[in-house]
């Protein structure tokens, strides 16, 4: 047994820790692993070359960048935002326990990629929710709204990863079966995936009782001193650098 | 037919234009990653063709696109990128109303459409999609479909797609390049035997004879491989083959069926802790603008951590049941 290959994960976890940028990190991470391993820089380039381009499919979701863009351009946000702050009785809580059912049924009938970060939460979800937040007759300050829009994001996560798993055709059933089956143990799909189904009611549970429990948060921090304060000041995005 | 080599395409096509409009506005370093990612994109197929045939010199270029990707990283900062005025994107909203939600509805349709019925889609006896990645090539389609019905609703010149998608895409930054590099990682960690290494420490720490340690190494070592790696797929064979496997099911009789669904799943769990599952945790940082790298975390380990934890006595409970 060979431990020298595990200097690469030393390396992500102190670039991580002393937060330098994580992408030369990560690379960085690739070539200490495969020098340790004995590898020629020859074979440790064809390695990250090939295994780069075959994931190529994770980027696909920049795609939908220039469509968004163009509502953008329109007031998209500013629109889902109005509309919410109409509608009665559609509080914070109640959206974003309806996007997690929504997220975890379509999840599980294998439609993971028609949500998500760039297609829902930045044009829909995030401004949605930050007019129902703002239904306690107080605007949000700049850092509630940053934990209103992050709590939307895990939303989506937590709505997608404990839906996915319940899914037979695909992704991780798939992987499951095909392990056993390499070790000699053969399983049907739906043996797997029906195993997956506590966890997932579990998770719409939790998670739904800690969207309440934020939404009320949110609520009780309304303070009628900020409704007064300057209402484009709300509207400045953070320029805070991000480049850790 | 449509397959995702053409969805790789478009994409570099428009990671050029970005590339372009960035070198226009005298942004050098956003320029030169732009493109270097496009290269990366278009020329995929040929490199992965290429190393199939043992012929690895494209595969050894991509990898040193890669290492120019990382030494260009850290030199992107975030600029000014003027966005329209609000007071016109609100009065366009007053005039436009739902008309904006359409556009944004049909990606998730049409890609649904396509995912479900793109199999019986033909024309002329030659079948419209591939299957393999049918529902990537899908939300491809659909992101075209909805911009095209996004200039129409808002009556917008073409043009206005690549310059506002790329007004979103300097935001994004480097942080829509590390999904990729870390499962680049995932694929030399696998090949140099980091896996192993780790199952083997796990082995040598826990009282195998007790069930319970057992379960508990299993469930932390998913989480804290899941965490390293970024990924539970990376996790899964890992440690079933190192812990699960031989100790659980061979030693102590789990269930197979049982311990895998459940495992795969605490898996998950690490998947809420960790930074390096950077298209969940750092992707949406940027896209929404937030401060900090750990927001999304923040907000969401507390459901983490509660599910590990069911996750755990619920493997207990039933894994050993006959």
């Amino acid at each position: 047994m060979h431990w020298l290959p595990l200097l690469g994960v030393a390396v992500v976890v102190i670039g991580f820790a002393l937060r330098f940028n994580p992408v030369p990190v990560v690379v960085a991470a690739g070539v200490v692993s495969g020098l340790a391993a004995g590898k020629s820089v020859a074979d440790i380039l064809t390695l990250l070359g090939t295994s780069f381009v075959s994931e190529r499919a994770l980027l696909l979701f920049v795609l939908t960048l220039p469509a968004i863009g163009v509502l953008e351009r329109a007031g998209l946000r500013e629109h889902a935002r109005n509309w919410i702050s109409r509608l009665h009785g559609f509080t914070l809580a109640r959206l974003l326990i309806s996007y997690l059912a929504i997220r975890q049924v379509l999840c599980m009938m294998g439609l993971t990629d028609i949500e998500g970060h760039a297609q829902t939460v930045r044009p829909l979800l995030a401004p949605m929710a930050e007019a129902a937040a703002e239904k306690r007759g107080a605007p949000l300050a700049q850092e509630e709204r940053n934990d209103v829009r992050a709590f939307c994001a895990a939303t989506d996560n937590i709505g997608r990863f404990f839906g996915e798993d319940v899914f037979i055709a695909l992704g991780a059933v798939l992987l499951i079966q095909g392990f056993y089956a390499q070790h000699g143990i053969e399983l049907e799909p739906l043996q797997i995936a029906l195993w997956a189904l506590p966890t997932a009611i579990c998770a719409f549970l939790i998670h739904g009782a800690r969207s309440v429990l934020f939404a009320r948060r949110i609520n009780a921090m309304a303070t009628p001193v900020e409704a007064a304060s300057d209402p484009v000041e709300k509207q400045k995005l953070p320029d805070a650098d991000q480049h850790g | 037919m449509l397959t995702i080599e053409h969805a790789y395409w478009l994409l570099a096509l428009f990671l050029a234009g970005a590339a372009w409009l960035n070198l226009r506005g005298r942004r050098g370093w956003h320029a030169a990653f732009w493109t270097v990612l496009a290269a990366l994109f278009a020329c995929g197929d040929f490199v992965l063709d290429a190393a199939k045939s043992h012929n690895e010199v494209p595969a050894q270029l991509a990898g040193i696109g890669v290492l120019a990707l990382a030494v260009l990283a850290p030199r992107m900062h975030r600029g000014e990128l003027r966005e329209r005025e609000e007071v016109m994107r609100e009065a366009d909203a007053l005039r436009l109303r739902h008309k904006l939600f359409v556009p944004a509805i049909l990606i998730p349709l049409v890609t649904m459409a396509v995912a479900l019925f793109g199999s019986y889609a033909a024309f002329g006896g030659m079948r419209l999609f591939a299957q393999k990645q049918m529902t990537l090539t899908g939300l491809a389609l659909a992101c075209m479909v909805a911009l095209i019905a996004a200039l129409w609703v808002t009556r917008a010149r073409p043009r206005a797609g690549l310059i506002e998608g790329r007004r979103l895409l300097d935001t994004l930054g480097w942080a829509a390049l590390l999904p990729l590099t870390l499962a680049a990682l995932g694929g030399v960690f696998a090949a140099t035997g980091v896996g192993d290494a780790i199952a083997q420490l796990v082995r040598m720490a826990i009282p195998v004879n007790s069930a319970l340690a057992c379960i508990v190494a299993y469930g932390i070592g998913m989480v804290l491989f899941t965490v390293i790696m970024g990924n539970a797929f990376a996790a899964f064979p890992v440690l079933t083959a190192g812990i699960g496997l031989p100790l659980l099911i061979q030693l102590h009789g789990a269930n197979p069926a049982i311990l895998g669904a459940l495992g795969m799943l605490t898996g998950y769990c690490g998947t809420l802790f960790t930074p390096m599952a950077a298209n969940f945790n750092i992707v949406p940082v940027a896209l929404l603008e937030l401060p900090n790298q750990s927001d999304v975390i923040r907000a969401q380990w507390k459901t983490g951590a509660m599910l590990l934890i069911l996750n755990l006595i619920l493997m207990y409970f039933l894994v050993f049941r006959h």
